[in-house]
């Protein structure tokens, strides 16, 4: 297992070396800079600015320097907040989307595996036409409706039940308290708890329906058995297969999610980088996503080996 | 056999009509999506909303960007409460928004733009996936592990920043958003029409022309492509709703469409904003977009059990 | 006569599908006894299978079975879940067809069997690894303890289906029902994993159940036979009479279908012209020290190696005008290989091929598509050689409109017309669809489309093999006849040694890749000399009980080595032998032992 991973490992180089070197050029090679919208500097003045982050110089060789700086972890600083250097930024933000993507995450997995199991095991029936419906609806309806209207339900409306008034924050991180991830963990992993049971209904159908299955029934043995030893480990292959993409539909949903309930974490960062070309900061945060999803990824290689044995390291 | 009189060319004749129509796996197909109920009703519902996107200028009083400043979010005459602040009265069955424009115009005119960018960009995916698919599958070897360790690269790209950066950077060119969503989608197209010509490669019907003399070209485009097809329908029906989402995930971040026209990402981007004065303004752009989603995942689901029936 | 062990009453299999109920099982009334062994045979659709799924309650959701089946007296039918399982798995077990996808990937054989033992008798776990242990013995195989801690994918077929047993005896069952247990293995693994289950019988007094569509399997192992056809028994006694004093119609067709190994020809049915008869002497081809090597990637680390697959290495024959070469052996030895190869399919790797005195290894694109109207191929599996999105006359045509493209339309629809009436298909249905036949009205479509273009040479490359008895005795027949009136050679593949020797002049043994014996049909039937041949041979079942009983039950000691493995080919020559698995070895030689007999070179037994 170990020369496999460090052979994936080394296979990522040249990938992070594409996204960067993407990036860089797709942000400099644009027209308009960083200082653009302060207009009014005098020219010496911007020339000093200029020179001062290299802007002066020809980009294949800000390049140069970037790569250089980030072979000693330098990430740079921020154009626009002035006072911090991108890694400081990432250091701040990483932590907190990073809680934020694997609580959604093992949500997702947790839920979206049980759904879609009882789903199947129901083949047919009205809990599994009621589990597939709402996962149908978890699909459709996109996080930047389910966000707001939650917002507004459980944060500004609250809930009255038995006298009691149920209110959730609606924005804000407090350090990461338990309620106020809720309603961000929940939005985040609506999608992907709909996508997972449906992979998992399918997969599980078709798996109870194997040879091996009959089988193990016809060996004797107890009806619990033969879901959880027999059916549900080759039911989860394609999940695992499937959380590649899914990592990636929560880095792109937590970039809704964090402007919307207003969370500090780098997909926050992202946005607002964009839109102001702050370029280190964007380069900052694309990198830091891309080595989160090539490790995930492996992961994900790694695990899906583990469940199944005909699988090679190779 | 023949009657006395019949020449062979007449027998022959009626031995041709009374041939027996075959029922084609196209054929068997169609019939097993009309008895679906969810798919058809779903065809018949995004025919409608695609009709009227299409026409309402023609029948519609008002504009896109008609603008009413009496009537600024107010909510339309049927609205239930009292505590809406006005009423918009006539037409304006979906109410205004806060520019006091017709929520139910600009809503078809956001359907425009949403389908629209579905469709096209749903077609660059097809045609780039497609034919990078199929080429990779079919000369196999070494092409084909270079152009998919090309494509794993890509997969491991977190896509949707470059989509956000390149339309940042070009300013929000309407066109670049077709072509940079289709440059997204195209990957699993590619891969699927890769294993689809893999497999179909190996079936033994391919030997079968090769040893009947049929050529490469031929072979390709009498055996390989029409049974490529079904599968790749189906992720058609199913990467356009994905790419209605990718569209208005950006304009909802205000990186797509420009004022005064729009799409449903926009509208709801707007709604969120106004939801606790005036909540038509979410629900009627988020339940049209819903909607749609839901109608292209039933039909893509009645597709692929229609095309591939296993009972599921 | 003693209480039955099992005892089937009125029963019934419906199944629901979305047109109709299909009735699968029909009113099955019999009983099996203590320690007995009762053969249930029929055909593909005779609801064999699902008899006995039904009577333990493994049935497909969609399905449902009624009347009584009483396990010594207590009825199985309706009985909860919980109830059923002390009685499935421990006292009635069952084995499957395909021991690939019977056993469940992700666990080790022992996980697999200690489960099994556990699940029913609560012993302590050293207890329970000693009787697995036993058990795997008894079932010989060997380096049990080793194979405990091995996946299924890790073992070959036969080995996994000895686990299978294994797994089904180690509880100590009354009743043991194998479902087509030996239908996807080779041969002589047939015969060596039926040896297990005859000793089984003998030592643990265990019923048996045997479901098989062979009628030789059946004769051999079974005391009484229930013949089943569209869910119903048509007959059913002892051995003995069933075999020797059919009543029943079908039963009797079912008989005489069945090529016999013992018999060049069916009662009743076409026979091979000899060649005398046809009077050719020309030489249509020769082939010359034909090889065919896979470049196979083995593991490594950090580069990985690469191994020739010795698919076909070395192989020579002649064929003569209006001649059947009959190729048989077991999966794996290159009889497909080589057939493709000649056809100029595949590339060959070196040696020659010469087709009327023209070499073809310098043909090239359009000269090679002139040489197609020449030989044409009949595949193994009528559906998936026919594109499914093209109608029958137009798959039949395809050969016609690229190798003859001067017809005009009218023409190339009429000779589809006539070719489909040669070949017993209504000509009205040229506008089907393949999904709209059975499998052996698509084998004729098969066979028209090879026909059309009135070939020289034809190659059936398991022709037969995918088909029911009685509808591949057709198949047989239709290509015998359309010999005699068309005159083509032919190629025919089989592993079925039995389907050969009613249908090839001359039978070519192949053993990974080589030739171990070559010989005109009766000498190779009635006298073979090398010790593989004469084990292939003696492994095939005869329908035939006195026969089979009488037997000796001479099985191949070791499994089929790795083809990648240099020395696997001196397996029988093993004094020329080098021990090293990638070194140069030598290729045991033929020999004519008698006029047009060879052998290649081995050890004396």
């Amino acid at each position: 297992m170990w020369p496999y991973a460090i052979r994936r490992v080394l296979g990522a180089v040249p990938t992070l070396f594409i996204i960067i070197a993407l990036t860089f050029f797709m942000m400099h090679i644009a027209p308009g800079g960083p200082f653009d919208a302060q207009r009014h500097l005098p020219p010496e003045i911007e020339h000093n600015v200029r020179a001062a982050y290299n802007l002066d110089k020809p980009v294949w060789e800000q390049f140069a320097i970037y790569l250089g700086n980030l072979l000693h972890g330098d990430l740079g600083p921020s154009y626009k907040n002035h006072d911090f250097t991108v890694t400081q930024l990432i250091e701040v933000g990483l932590p907190v989307s990073a809680r934020l993507g694997l609580s959604a995450i093992i949500l997702a997995v947790v839920l979206g595996i049980s759904l879609g199991t009882v789903a199947a095991l129901h083949q047919n029936k009205a809990t599994d036409y009621g589990v597939m419906g709402l996962a149908m609806i978890g699909i459709t309806i996109p996080t930047f409706v389910t966000a707001p209207v939650l917002a507004l339900v459980f944060g500004i409306y609250g809930l009255h039940f038995f006298g009691f008034d149920f209110f959730l924050p609606a924005g804000g991180w407090n350090g990461g308290a338990f309620a106020n991830m809720i309603l961000p963990v929940t939005v985040l992993a609506l999608p992907q708890i709909a996508i997972i049971s449906r992979l998992v209904r399918g997969s599980m159908v078709e798996v109870l329906r194997s040879n091996y299955v009959r089988t193990a029934r016809a060996k004797g043995l107890p009806n619990h058995i033969v879901i959880f030893r027999h059916a549900l480990r080759a039911a989860l292959l394609p999940v695992v297969s499937y959380l590649g993409p899914a990592i990636a539909g929560l880095l792109t949903g937590s970039l809704i999610v964090e402007t919307i309930f207003g969370i500090p974490g780098i997909g926050r960062y992202f946005v607002e980088g964009a839109i102001n070309r702050d370029y280190t900061l964007v380069m900052g945060v694309v990198i830091c996503y891309a080595a989160f999803v090539i490790v995930l990824n492996l992961v994900a290689d790694i695990l899906y080996a583990l469940l199944d044995p005909r699988v090679r390291f190779a | 056999m023949s009657a006395p009189g019949l020449t062979t060319r007449n027998t022959e004749t009626i031995e041709r009509a009374l041939d027996i129509e075959g029922r084609s796996l196209w054929t068997d197909a169609r019939r097993r999506l009309v008895r679906n109920k969810a798919a058809l009703t779903s065809i018949i519902v995004l025919s409608i909303i695609a009709l009227m996107a299409a026409f309402v200028p023609f029948f519609w009083p008002y504009g896109y960007a008609d603008i009413d400043y009496a009537n600024i979010a107010c909510a339309p005459d049927w609205w239930p409460g009292t505590d809406a602040a006005c009423r918009a009265g006539g037409y304006h069955i979906f109410g205004m928004d806060q520019n006091g424009r017709d929520l139910f115009v600009r809503v078809l005119y956001g359907a425009r733009v949403s389908l629209a960018v579905g469709f096209v960009a749903t077609l660059v995916s097809l045609l780039i996936g497609v034919t990078y698919g199929a080429i990779a599958g079919f000369v196999g070897g070494r092409l084909d592990e270079l152009m998919m360790r090309f494509v794993d690269v890509l997969y491991s790209l977190p896509f949707i920043f470059f989509v956000i950066i390149l339309m940042v950077v070009f300013n929000q060119n309407f066109f670049l958003l077709f072509v940079a969503i289709g440059a997204v989608e195209w990957l699993t197209m590619a891969r699927i029409v890769r294993g689809q010509t893999l497999s179909i490669k190996q079936k033994e019907f391919i030997e079968a022309a090769r040893a009947a003399g049929v050529g490469t070209f031929a072979n390709i485009r009498h055996h390989v492509i029409p049974n490529v097809l079904g599968p790749v329908v189906v992720y058609v029906t199913l990467t356009i709703p994905t790419v209605i989402l990718a569209e208005s995930f950006l304009s909802f971040l205000g990186l797509g469409i420009q004022d005064p026209l729009t799409s449903w990402g926009v509208l709801i981007a707007d709604g969120k904003d106004h939801m606790e004065t005036a909540p038509w303004m979410l629900v009627f752009p988020a339940l049209f977009m819903a909607v749609t989603l839901f109608c292209f995942n039933f039909i893509g689901d009645g597709l692929r059990d229609a095309l591939d029936p296993k009972d599921r | 006569m003693a209480e039955p062990i099992l005892q089937i009453r009125d029963f019934n299999v419906l199944f629901d599908t979305h047109d109709s109920e299909v009735h699968a099982v029909k009113n099955l009334n019999f009983d099996i006894g203590e320690g007995e062994c009762v053969g249930i045979v029929g055909e593909s659709g005779s609801g064999k299978s699902q008899l006995f799924l039904g009577a333990l309650g493994l049935l497909t959701s969609n399905g449902r079975a009624t009347g009584s089946v009483k396990y010594r007296g207590r009825e199985l039918l309706g009985l909860p879940e919980r109830s059923l399982n002390k009685v499935r798995g421990s006292k009635i077990t069952m084995i499957f067809q395909d021991p690939l996808t019977a056993l469940t990937p992700h666990m080790t054989i022992g996980a697999q069997m200690m489960e099994a033992l556990r699940t029913h008798q609560h012993v302590p776990r050293a207890e329970a690894e000693k009787r697995c242990l036993e058990i795997l013995d008894l079932v010989r195989i060997p380096e049990a303890r080793n194979r405990m801690g091995q996946y299924p994918h890790e073992l070959s077929g036969g080995m996994r289906q000895r686990v299978m047993i294994a797994m089904a005896t180690v509880c100590g069952p009354d009743l043991l029902i194998a479902d087509e247990p030996t239908t996807a293995l080779d041969v002589t693994v047939q015969a060596q994993i039926l040896e297990i289950m005859r000793d089984l019988k003998k030592e643990l007094k265990t019923a048996i159940v045997l479901i098989s569509h062979d009628m030789g399997v059946i004769a051999g192992m079974a005391d009484k036979v229930q013949v089943m056809r569209l869910g119903e028994v048509v007959e059913g006694g002892s051995t003995d009479e069933v075999f020797y004093a059919p009543k029943h119609d079908y039963t009797k067709a079912l008989l005489d279908a069945m090529p016999r190994i013992d018999r060049p020809m069916r009662k009743g049915h076409a026979i091979l012209q000899p060649l005398s008869t046809i009077g050719a002497e020309k030489r249509l081809l020769d082939v010359e020290d034909l090889k065919v090597y896979f470049p196979i990637k083995t593991g490594g680390f950090p580069v990985s190696k690469v191994k020739p697959l010795r698919a076909v290495d070395g192989v020579s024959f002649s064929l003569r005008q209006g001649e059947t070469l009959g190729i048989v052996g077991e999966s794996g030895c290159g009889k497909s290989t080589l057939a493709r190869a000649v056809m100029k399919l595949i590339e060959k790797t070196d040696g020659a091929v010469v087709w009327s005195g023209r070499d073809l290894s310098d043909l090239h694109g359009p000269d090679v598509r002139k040489l197609r109207k020449e030989f044409q191929i009949v595949f193994q599996d009528p559906l998936a050689s026919l594109d499914p999105r093209m109608t029958i006359g137009e798959s039949i045509a395809e050969p016609l409109v690229t190798l003859r493209p001067e017809l005009t339309r009218t023409q190339v629809q009429d000779e589809v017309r006539a070719m489909m009436k040669r070949v017993g298909l209504e000509p009205g249905w040229i506008n089907r669809y393949p999904h709209e036949f059975s499998g052996g009205q698509n084998q004729r479509v098969g066979i028209a489309r090879a026909m059309i273009v009135k070939p020289k040479l034809i190659v059936c490359d398991e022709a037969v093999s995918a088909l029911d008895v009685s509808i591949q005795s057709q198949i047989v027949d239709l290509i015998l006849n359309l010999q005699s009136e068309f005159g083509m050679s032919m190629i025919f593949i089989s592993h079925d040694l039995s389907v050969v020797r009613q249908v090839a002049h001359r039978v070519m043994v192949l053993y990974l890749g080589r030739i171990v014996e070559l010989a005109d049909r009766n000498s190779i039937y009635e006298d073979p000399r090398h010790p593989y041949t004469r084990a292939l041979i003696a492994a095939v079942p005869v329908p035939d009980p006195k026969a089979e009983r009488g037997k000796q039950h001479v099985t191949l000691a070791s499994e089929l080595p790795s083809p990648l493995d240099s020395r696997a080919q001196l397996s029988f020559l093993k004094s020329r032998m080098i021990d090293n698995p990638d070194a140069e070895q030598y290729r045991p030689k033929l020999v004519e032992v008698a006029t047009g007999h060879y052998v290649a070179e081995h050890d004396p037994a």
